[in-house]
């Protein structure tokens, strides 16, 4: 990799709740590059979006408490930063799109008191000049009649157009690295598609970074370069896209593939992966995976697997990657 | 037919997708059209304006002087000379019940605008940073919620021996803040776990900002419904201690004055009585009707829920 913006290294984060201590994030590591776009795949509860706010230091403690790793944005380590110096890095080197647009811009503001205040206070721009930059980003972010738009209140935009708004307030302070939580999934399927396009062509256009959090498949083989498979807090499968789609190497991510229809064959019953995601609070030893894994024999069921190189740029956190079927 | 395909998914999909674009309709311009068909809120609005004026400027209602008192014309009945009579003392009755609206109005704005400093400030420092602010600025408020308003002012006004308006107002205050601070805390602690705040934590707003521009803009409808209960409250209660004789004293001019020396000649002097009661009556009343129809135009729910 040539310019490595963003490396976390073994990032733990436990949820401290009354009926035990949850290891959501639990080891995750990986490197992002300039311009590069990781997704990061994964079902409800495998700690993706617990990742995203770890890295951005917003989790609500109590219950979440980081308890080990290394997030390395350049040359500065965001684990250790006091707050105020973390609330500079937050909108300006790191920022993050959220799922639903709507509950994300404030109700009792227009778009464009939204995204003034923004550029008034961190860009210490005058009333007049923040107006204008705001209406250059509605317009980046292919809003139509975008200077209707800035007089508008977030209820009277479609999903879409909010979601656009939202992409607009985060690249407003060009960060370096975008985290985009599951940014299409409240949108109807033809606006994700839009979305989707646009944050592409963002991704393209500025050499911004961007962590594509998605339990979508289309969506990271889509978009990204790189997938990175998560699994009960783990990264269980990292590698190109491409190749993770064609080749797994993590029965988990086979399972994923598997349950995806397929137009050319007609089935009466789409596999699916058998079982339920773990219990967090109950994990299995051994590989989370392992109960109801095809492939899981007396040491997946006692033994963690580590994360082995199974290839170039390759890795899989399982013993028998090369018995993995698509 | 043959050989267009379609070289985008995304090919006739323009980008404008159902935006509606109706005429801007903000949560108050929303109120307000829902306010201006309430019939409650024009008779609030009406009986506030008046007693607004008779408090600002009571000359507009009468000519004579309240505190030119012949004693001759002491405890006539309403005539055309003197509409409401005059009292013991021979002061025209209907100047000094108009009079009174201006203490009763001085007092309800002094507890509410008090209330509401004290509510706002400590109950959103002690929802929005939580731990060890929220425990002390709560303890205070249950120490004082646990004294009922009336009988601590009571208390506090017979050691100083009664006091002025503002005196009054103040302690009625610093007796009654605890119920709103409940109020704004809980609206709070509620409105910091939107998305909003967190998108705004996520683009570097201080904790400050997201108060004072995300937490209390959208917190601060049930905190106005609740301040006109306030007022309507505090008029009474400030009659209350009057009548009580730990308020106000002569030769002050109040409602509760005038119901403490009505209550010595009543029945046979009842129209003494009957006057201040009204428009003690139409004060608290109006503040009510305000609250009440402001609650429905805002539709909030007003109890606390811890």
């Amino acid at each position: 990799m040539t310019d490595q913006v963003l490396a976390i290294d073994d990032l733990q984060v436990e949820f401290r709740t009354e009926e035990g201590v949850v290891k959501a994030v639990d080891g995750v590591g990986y490197a992002l590059g300039k311009g590069e776009v990781l997704a990061v795949l994964g079902e409800s509860g495998s700690g993706k979006t617990v990742h995203a706010r770890a890295i951005m230091r917003i989790l609500d403690s109590p219950p979440a408490f980081i308890t080990n790793g290394t997030v390395r944005l350049g040359d500065i380590e965001l684990l250790t930063l006091d707050e105020d110096d973390m609330r500079e890095v937050r909108g300006s080197r790191v920022a993050m799109l959220f799922q639903d647009p709507h509950t994300a811009l404030d109700p009792v503001f227009t778009v464009g008191d939204q995204l003034m205040e923004l550029l008034r206070e961190r860009r210490k721009m005058s009333r007049g000049q923040a107006r204008e930059e705001s209406l250059a980003l509605l317009q980046r972010v292919g809003i139509p009649d975008a200077r209707d738009r800035l007089d508008a209140f977030p209820h009277q935009l479609s999903g879409g157009i909010a979601q656009r708004v939202m992409v607009a307030m985060a690249v407003a302070l060009e960060p370096e690295v975008l985290l985009a939580d599951e940014p299409t999934s409240s949108l109807d399927v033809t606006v994700q598609a839009q979305v989707l396009e646009l944050l592409g062509s963002l991704v393209a256009e500025t050499e911004m970074s961007m962590v594509l959090i998605t339990h979508n498949l289309a969506v990271a083989v889509g978009l990204a370069q790189r997938i990175a498979v998560m699994y009960a807090g783990r990264i269980v499968e990292l590698g190109p896209a491409r190749d993770v789609y064609t080749t797994p190497k993590h029965p988990y991510t086979a399972g994923l593939l598997r349950s995806i229809p397929d137009i050319q064959v007609r089935e009466e019953r789409l596999p699916g992966i058998a079982g339920s995601p773990p219990n967090l609070l109950k994990l299995p030893t051994g590989c989370a995976f392992s109960p109801r894994c095809p492939l899981a024999d007396d040491r997946c069921r006692t033994e963690v697997p580590a994360f082995f190189a199974v290839g170039p740029d390759r890795w899989s956190a399982c013993f028998h990657p090369d018995e993995v079927q698509r | 037919m043959s050989s267009h395909r379609p070289t985008s998914y995304l090919e006739g999909i323009s980008a404008v997708d159902d935006a509606p674009s109706a005429a801007a309709a903000t949560l108050w311009t929303d109120v307000w059209r829902k306010m201006r068909r309430d019939k409650r809120f024009w008779v609030a609005a009406a009986l506030i304006t008046m007693f607004a004026l008779m408090a600002i400027a009571p000359f507009l209602f009468f000519t004579k002087d309240p505190q030119a008192c012949p004693i001759v014309d002491f405890a006539q009945r309403p005539s055309r000379q003197h509409w409401f009579g005059t009292d013991i003392l021979g002061c025209d009755y209907y100047t000094r019940v108009i009079y009174g609206a201006r203490t009763s109005f001085k007092v309800g704005l002094v507890v509410a605008s008090v209330t509401i400093a004290i509510a706002l400030t400590l109950g959103s420092s002690a929802g929005y940073y939580a731990g060890k602010t929220d425990m002390i600025a709560s303890r205070i408020a249950d120490i004082l919620f646990s004294v009922p308003t009336l009988l601590g002012a009571i208390l506090v006004l017979t050691l100083f021996h009664g006091g002025g308006a503002l005196i009054i107002g103040l302690v009625i205050a610093f007796f009654g803040w605890p119920d709103m601070f409940r109020l704004v805390r809980s609206t709070v602690i509620s409105g910091k776990s939107r998305g909003y705040v967190r998108a705004a934590r996520t683009m570097g707003s201080p904790g400050r900002t997201i108060l004072r521009r995300h937490v209390l803009p959208n917190g601060i409808a049930p905190v106005l419904v609740f301040a006109a209960y306030v007022i309507g409250g505090a008029v009474g209660a400030e009659a209350g201690l009057t009548f009580l004789g730990v308020g106000l004293r002569l030769p002050a001019i109040s409602w509760g004055l005038q119901l403490a020396v009505a209550d010595t000649r009543f029945p046979e002097l009842a129209y003494l009585m009957v006057y201040p009661s009204l428009f003690l009556c139409l004060m608290i009343g109006a503040f009510i009707l305000l609250g009440e129809s402001l609650r429905d135009a805002l539709d909030v729910k007003l109890e606390p829920n811890d």
